[in-house]
């Protein structure tokens, strides 16, 4: 077991090293002077030489790679060219509010995928069955920014029920637990939560009716365990995939919320992502995919350990 | 190469034959209703992209300012217009076109290289595998939107970017389907038996191999064309995909945002395409795979 | 190639297939950051397979006889060892890889694995000779000839998938498969353990008309003893990756010179109820392969075990004058001066 956990956080090391290779790289993908966004365009050469040189860009590859890495190592990922702020400030702000959004997305998500996924594994192929098998099916494959749009417009613009968009009134960006920001959280949490409720389900309703079908389970049954016996069995069975599942959707979330926070001007990382993308303000946008993506790896790996200990039988490699 | 070819015209006709692997899948597919009718749909979309411009009643390029934005309905605009007074059902045929090129090539091409990365891989197996496998898990570790908005945000807007991007996003995952799969069938007694035959590697992929993977592979990228259809309209959904005035229906309700107070049911349209593209696609592929999936 | 039968060059007299000191030893994953252990597979195997007969080989499961087989049609890359075939040495300058795969071919356990599924039973008998350079058609003619030839009429067999036949059925499509190129050498790996006792029965009698209609050679590898015993011209008995004893098939089981033959044998179900033993037959499981006993490696099971049997590696020897020159066992007691108490001293 031991060695299982030692062998899992190992493998994560290379992982690390080559997101923030990817990261770094994205920045040189990107046609032209690396300088082209922070230059005036009638910049003189001696200002884009002396640029250069303070942005370390005449340094060969590797050696930008090291100091960027050691630099981010040490909480620094650079100023954002367009607010001239600290990258980490900005991100880790906006990381809060995707954090809120995505927290709340996947509970729901969770809740009616677990319910839709029990409900059809117990009673296969009844009508039951089907809705929920519709539901995961229309949650994977509804394009959620359109989802978010439908429900501004119903809840919003004809009902006039919630706002339609921001974290809180008047703009606010800090989040605070009182009602005026839960109303502004209801409808993309909502449509963020399609995804993982469709996926949850899915999964959940396969597992449910496989662990049915099984031999012991026959066997409680015909030794005379009562319904309840048999649920409480089936539960311990499913929750560690179920978790799994769960913080899996969480990471994606997480990381792919650019769209809905665009639909909602919602004031996270995706929103800063879209920023950061269309001032090519390149070391918000190098800063916000590394943290978003070592989130990612990091919630994988609590994720297997997680489930390990839960279920020693699975030890992925 | 005249070797191996299992022709009819090697078969002399009083052979009984059987039905073959892919005729029994489609014997499957047929009598799956769903599968069916998304199929139907999907064919529906896909000659509604080809013939665009016989069909439309409209020129989806020009409109009249002063028809901007008409409800459903209105003469002349049976979907309405968009926010230039354009023709909302001529732009929406159109917008067929664009957005399933977005959709599907992405997954034609990763389909293509990552299918041939995973093969090879699997059976080559060693040090190679090793270091394919480990490049491919530093993209598994970026959700796949977030790798796709990063890519193409930092390559610049554009069609072909956005095809770039989407195929690096579905080339890691299908490449490990493959390669798993790849792997499996590699230890199977009758690749050993082939080898044992004495033939070359490259012979025993072909025949042997090949035939046997890619089904698998197929239905697996088949799954992720609504992925891509979704992904690929919301690149330009957030102005990374197709530049205006192109009609794409991820582009058109981007445009179309502001509109949602004045004509919501209008601006809501191209979305509703998407998603109809998108569901189609997952029904017909969830068909496919439970036609494919049975013991053989 | 030629249609012709494979050319026969050393006579009757020179072995068909020499093996030595064919070695295996598998890599399995360690501790985190200790070194890496190793299964030894196959360590050190010498035998000779002899133009015409029938060498049977028996182990309990994970002795290294499908190893072995593997081994021989580098399937698996030995770490050591030499195959000599009919005089040539295999690879190195002599006969080429490809050429020994044409004259020896395998037939597998599993009957339903070892056929491509998407292929038609002709078109997978039709495979090998197509690698060799026959033409389509004849090769097509041939798989029609062979299915025929092991029972199954090929205007109806032909065009089957193999989910269309029973499992005896496909194991005569694999035998007309391994057939298909003519081979010399046959290797039959369990190739009729995983299948019902009546069609058993008739798929043995099938390699019996076969050998003799073809000259073949067997190589008999299964755990099933009296079905050795009925297919086999000799027997070589291997436990834990080397060989314990071999020698003729009538020796063996009946005067079995190793104590783990002799225990082999004694287990075997026996149709005599007047001979039917009670006592069990070999204590424990075998030891693990990661690390083997030391000296000879049965001596942690052996009854007759003496502090010299933990340090002291036998040799495969020829038993004594009673058995003759072709019996052979890995045994103390059977070395002169071994230091064992039955060992004559020298």
């Amino acid at each position: 077991m031991l060695v299982y956990l030692t062998k899992r956080i190992v493998y994560t090391i290379p992982i690390v090293v080559g997101v923030s290779l990817v990261c770094f790289l994205l920045v040189h993908l990107a046609p032209g002077d690396p300088l082209v966004s922070v230059l005036p365009p009638d910049a003189s050469e001696d200002l884009k030489q002396q640029l250069l040189i303070i942005y370390g860009f005449d340094r060969p590859y590797w050696e930008q790679f090291l100091r960027w890495v050691w630099r981010a190592l040490h909480g620094d990922l650079g100023n954002s060219i367009a607010s001239g702020r600290p990258v980490t400030t900005e991100v880790l702000r906006a990381v809060v509010n995707t954090l809120i959004l995505a927290t709340v997305a996947t509970v729901i998500g969770f809740f009616f995928g677990l319910l839709f996924g029990f409900v059809g594994g117990y009673y296969r192929e009844s009508w039951i069955d089907k809705t929920a098998s519709a539901l995961s099916v229309f949650g994977v494959s509804v394009p959620h920014y359109w989802l978010g749009m439908v429900l501004v417009i119903i809840f919003s613009s004809q009902l006039n029920w919630l706002p339609p968009t921001g974290a809180g009134p008047g703009g606010s960006g800090e989040w605070t637990p009182d009602w005026a920001h839960i109303r502004h959280l209801i409808l993309p949490a909502i449509t963020m939560s399609v995804i993982p409720m469709g996926i949850i389900a899915r999964t959940i309703r396969a597992l449910v009716a496989d662990i049915l079908s099984q031999d012991f389970v026959q066997a409680m049954r015909a030794k005379g365990l009562g319904e309840r016996g048999v649920f409480l069995h089936v539960v311990k069975n499913a929750a560690p995939t179920a978790l799994a599942v769960m913080g899996l959707q969480l990471g994606y979330l997480l990381g792919g919320s650019i769209l809905i926070e665009t639909v909602f001007s919602w004031p996270g990382t995706g929103f800063l992502l879209n920023a950061a993308i269309f001032q090519r303000d390149l070391p918000l946008l190098q800063g916000t995919i590394l943290v978003l993506a070592l989130f990612f790896v990091l919630l994988n790996l609590i994720v297997d350990l997680v489930q390990s200990l839960l279920d020693p039988r699975i030890q992925r490699s | 190469m005249a070797l191996l070819r299992f022709g009819a015209d090697a078969m002399p006709s009083a052979i009984e034959s059987s039905e073959g692997y892919w005729a029994s899948v489609w014997r499957r597919l047929r009598r799956d209703k769903v599968a069916m009718i998304a199929g139907a749909v999907v064919l529906a979309l896909i000659l509604m992209a080809v013939f665009a411009p016989y069909i439309v009643p409209a020129d989806p390029f020009s409109g009249r300012m002063l028809r901007r934005l008409r409800p459903i309905g209105t003469e002349g605009y049976p979907l309405g217009s968009d926010e230039l007074g354009r023709d909302m059902l001529s732009r929406l045929i159109y917008g067929a076109r664009m957005s399933l090129l977005m959709g599907v090539t992405p997954v034609i091409i990763a389909f293509g290289l990552g299918s041939t990365l995973g093969i090879v891989a699997g059976y080559l197996g060693g040090w190679f595998n090793t270091i394919a496998m480990r490049t491919i898990d530093i993209f598994y570790a970026f959700p796949s939107v977030l790798l796709a908005v990063a890519l193409s945000g930092a390559l610049g807007a554009g069609l072909t970017n956005a095809l770039v991007s989407l195929s690096v996003v579905f080339i890691p995952p299908i490449a490990r389907v493959a390669e798993s799969v790849t792997t499996q069938v590699r230890n199977r007694d009758y690749v050993e038996a082939a080898r044992a035959s004495g033939a070359p590697g490259f012979t025993i992929v072909r025949v042997h191999v090949l035939g046997n993977v890619l089904g698998p592979i197929f239905v697996y990228a088949t799954s992720l064309i609504s992925v891509s259809m979704i992904l690929a309209s919301g690149l330009s959904f957030l102005g990374l995909g197709v530049r205006p005035p192109e009609p794409e229906w991820g582009l058109m309700l981007n445009t179309l945002r502001t509109a949602i107070y004045t004509q919501p049911w209008v601006a809501a349209l191209p979305g509703a395409m998407i998603f109809i593209t998108s569901i189609s696609f997952n029904l017909l592929s969830d068909g496919l795979r439970s036609a494919m999936d049975v013991k053989q | 190639m030629s249609a012709a039968a494979p050319l026969d060059r050393g006579g009757p007299a020179q072995p068909l297939l020499t093996v030595r000191g064919l070695v295996k030893h598998f890599a399995v994953k360690g501790s985190l950051f200790g070194a890496k252990a190793m299964v030894r597979a196959v360590d050190g195997v010498d035998f000779e397979i002899l133009k015409g007969e029938t060498l049977g080989v028996v182990g309990e499961s994970g002795c290294g006889k499908s190893t072995t087989a593997r081994l021989l049609m580098h399937l698996i890359e030995p770490d050591a060892g030499t195959l000599i075939f009919d005089g040539e040495t295999v690879g190195d300058g002599g006969l080429t890889m490809r050429e020994f795969r044409r004259q020896v071919q395998m037939v597998f356990q599993d009957s339903y694995a070892s056929l491509n599924p998407r292929l038609t039973v002709e078109a997978s008998i039709a495979f090998g000779p197509q690698v060799h350079g026959v033409q389509a058609r004849q090769a097509v003619d041939r798989a029609h000839g062979l299915l025929d030839r092991v029972g199954l009429d090929p205007s109806r067999f032909a065009g089957r998938y193999p989910h269309e036949l029973s499992g005896g059925q496909r194991q005569r499509v694999n035998i007309a498969r391994a057939l298909a190129l003519q081979p010399r050498l046959l290797i039959l790996d369990e190739a009729v353990s995983a299948l019902d006792k009546s069609v058993e029965a008739q798929v043995l009698n099938l390699l019996l008309d076969l050998k003799e209609e073809f000259g073949l050679t067997y190589l008999f590898i299964s755990h099933d003893l009296n079905v050795v015993r009925f297919m086999s011209d000799r027997v070589a008995v291997m436990y834990l990756g080397k060989m314990a004893e071999i020698g003729p098939a009538g020796a063996v089981f009946d005067k079995a010179a190793h104590p783990y033959s002799a225990a082999l044998t004694r287990s075997m179900p026996s149709m005599d109820p007047d001979h039917r033993t009670e006592e069990a037959p070999i204590a424990g499981d075998p030891p693990n392969p990661i690390n083997p006993p030391t000296g000879c490696r049965f001596h942690t099971r052996c009854t007759f075990a003496e502090s010299v049997c933990s340090t002291r590696v036998p040799a495969l020897d020829p038993v004594g004058p009673e058995g003759g020159p072709s019996h052979l066992a890995a045994c103390l007691m059977h070395e002169p001066g071994s230091g064992h108490s039955k060992a004559e001293a020298s």
